[in-house]
């Protein structure tokens, strides 16, 4: 409509400088609404957890709670890290190695969320002796990788350090 | 809408339809010219209605006694269950009102498929209507997820996730919804606040789903365009409001049978455990109004690939006006769709049926047949059969057929 040799004049600056204001003005007010929506002060503030690991026997886990999600604390037996060790990378979906996803080959420390969807998968279960997810049916092996099924990647291994020989500080 | 002339009665009424025309719609309201060959099919708009008020009014008073938090929202359900009067009745009407609104919204979609009501001039219509349907499974998930039990903490748990599968900022979008690193209490809250909200989002596009319905008018069983009003239509009051009345009686008795002798059959026992974030239940499905979607998700061996599809198989519908090009509307004079219809609807079932069944097998090997069938129709079948079926001759009105004999 406008004619091509049309100069821009004051008013079209005008108008352009208040359409940014405007928007820019818009946004910042949106943003409060939308931020609110993420974790709190009170919810960053629960980072992290220690657990006594020294009634855990061989072949046996447990399970504690770190930012509302199970974390799964399992004394592997040496043939379950002889096992998840000898697996060669390109037989994975997610190639990791086992020595990678531990501080010490008997204490495997990860995340029990299931990479799919957020379930907690079942132990000992499955066709690798690992886990096993009963929603959407993935499994994974000693070393909590995914071998089978929807899920995309291996069970996440949270930070945690080694406080000493009998306690681990989770976050 | 030739009533525009319309002048109350009442020396009041006049004074107050000048200022307001209130009574002007209310008249329009009564005389709109309605085909007079709409069969039981056509009932289930007012029955909808009659489902929404309903969610409201329950909603509302369970509202005052039920609280949305993470350690109490359990406990107080079960207070409304033994201590608030009729608390229980109230609940298991909510509870059950959602599968009934459920059901008649299936009907009615199914009656648009066969009767090609989505067609040209009311893809609006249509389309409003699917974004109440997308709306209503959004207001069903998180209305699950208010009782705190097993499944509804587990099902949100499923159903936030889905978004994680989004490359890159998948993740953050999850925290986002969830308002912390699992679903937890703040998840719950504005759940809470959502679920109150979007019934009356609802509301309103159904007046704008309603209102795009009264310029066009009704479809019909024969799907022609009718002069109106003619010999071909009736009014709205009384012909309609007393068959509507009378479907929604029927309604109301299915609805109570549910209600009264077997308010659980259509939830899960596992809701009746506390949420615990450190199990997961053996066997996590979602009500048997997303089943079939559920399937279509589970189908997928891959995460991305399965929420895409899934997305799509809802998505899909909103486009459905321009997948399926065939001048004739209704199904009657279309004898392949006709055939290809009701598989459709066996299709569907079948989905339904997959999804409640554990995803190993044979079973995800019919869910992914139907799957791909599901796709099928509406981007082959439909494109295709709308330029090669030979359709039947269609009357010249809805009286000519039944006149001429």
């Amino acid at each position: 409509m406008d004619k091509p040799d049309k100069k821009t004049n004051r008013r079209d600056f005008l108008f352009t400088a208040s359409y940014t204001v405007g928007a820019v003005g818009l946004g910042a007010t949106i943003w409060p609404f939308i931020a609110q929506m993420n974790p709190d002060r009170s919810v960053k503030a629960l980072a992290t957890t220690e657990v006594d690991i020294s009634q855990i026997e061989p072949g046996k886990s447990i399970t504690v709670l770190w930012r509302g999600k199970p974390v799964f604390i399992k004394r592997r037996t040496q043939s379950e890290i002889s096992e998840a060790e000898s697996v060669s990378l390109n037989e994975l979906i997610h190639p990791e190695k086992d020595q990678d996803r531990v501080k010490k080959s008997e204490w495997l420390v990860m995340l029990g969320v299931c990479t799919h969807l957020g379930c907690v998968p079942l132990a000992d279960k499955g066709e690798y002796n690992g886990w096993f997810c009963p929603c959407h049916g993935s499994h994974y092996d000693t070393s909590g990788r995914i071998r089978k099924g929807p899920a995309p990647t291996n069970m996440e291994i949270p930070k945690y350090e080694f406080v000493d020989s009998n306690t681990i500080k989770i976050g | 809408m030739s009533e525009h002339t319309y002048v109350p009665e009442s020396k009041f009424g006049k004074w107050f339809n000048d200022r307001l025309p209130l009574l002007t719609l209310s008249k329009h309201l009564q005389d709109y010219p309605t085909p007079k060959n709409l069969n039981y099919w056509w009932t289930f708009g007012g029955i909808l209605t009659f489902c929404l008020v309903t969610q409201i009014i329950t909603g509302l008073v369970l509202a005052m006694h039920y609280v949305a938090h993470a350690d109490l929202a359990f406990d107080s359900i079960e207070h409304i269950m033994r201590d608030v009067n009729y608390g229980w009745l109230l609940r298991y009407i909510h509870a059950n009102g959602a599968s009934m609104f459920f059901l008649a919204v299936y009907i009615h979609i199914f009656r648009s498929l066969f009767y090609g009501s989505y067609k040209s001039p009311r893809e609006i219509i249509w389309i409003l209507g699917m974004l109440i349907y997308i709306l209503m499974m959004a207001t069903a998930f998180m209305g699950y997820v208010l009782p705190w039990g097993q499944m509804s903490f587990w099902g949100a748990t499923v159903i936030t996730n889905l978004f994680s599968a989004i490359p890159f900022v998948g993740e953050s979008i999850t925290t986002w919804l969830w308002g912390g690193y699992s679903v937890d209490n703040p998840t719950l809250t504005r759940f809470f606040s959502l679920h109150y909200l979007f019934p009356f989002i609802i509301l309103g596009l159904v007046v704008l789903h309603i209102w795009a319905l009264h310029v066009p008018g009704n479809n019909n069983p024969v799907g022609i365009d009718i002069k109106k009003p003619s010999k071909d239509t009736v009014p709205f009051h009384p012909y309609i409001t007393i068959k509507d009345l009378f479907a929604l009686l029927i309604f109301i008795i299915v609805f109570s049978a549910f209600v009264f002798f077997s308010p659980n059959t259509l939830g899960h026992p596992d809701n009746y455990i506390q949420a615990n974030p450190l199990v997961t239940p053996k066997h996590i499905v979602p009500e048997w109004y997303l089943l079939p979607f559920y399937a279509i998700l589970r189908s997928v061996p891959d995460k991305l690939g399965g929420v895409i599809l899934l997305f799509a198989s809802i998505f899909i519908l909103l486009a459905l006006p321009w997948l399926d090009k065939s001048k004739v509307r209704s199904a009657i004079f279309r004898p392949i769709y006709k055939q290809f219809f009701w598989i459709l609807v066996i299709d569907v079932l079948v989905l339904g049926y997959m999804g409640a069944m554990p995803a190993e097998g044979l079973y995800l090997l019919i869910a992914r047949i139907g799957t791909a069938y599901y796709f099928l129709h509406f981007l082959v079948i439909l494109p295709v059969l709308s330029s090669y079926e030979k359709t039947e001759p269609l009357p010249a009105s809805i009286s000519e057929p039944v006149l001429k004999g």
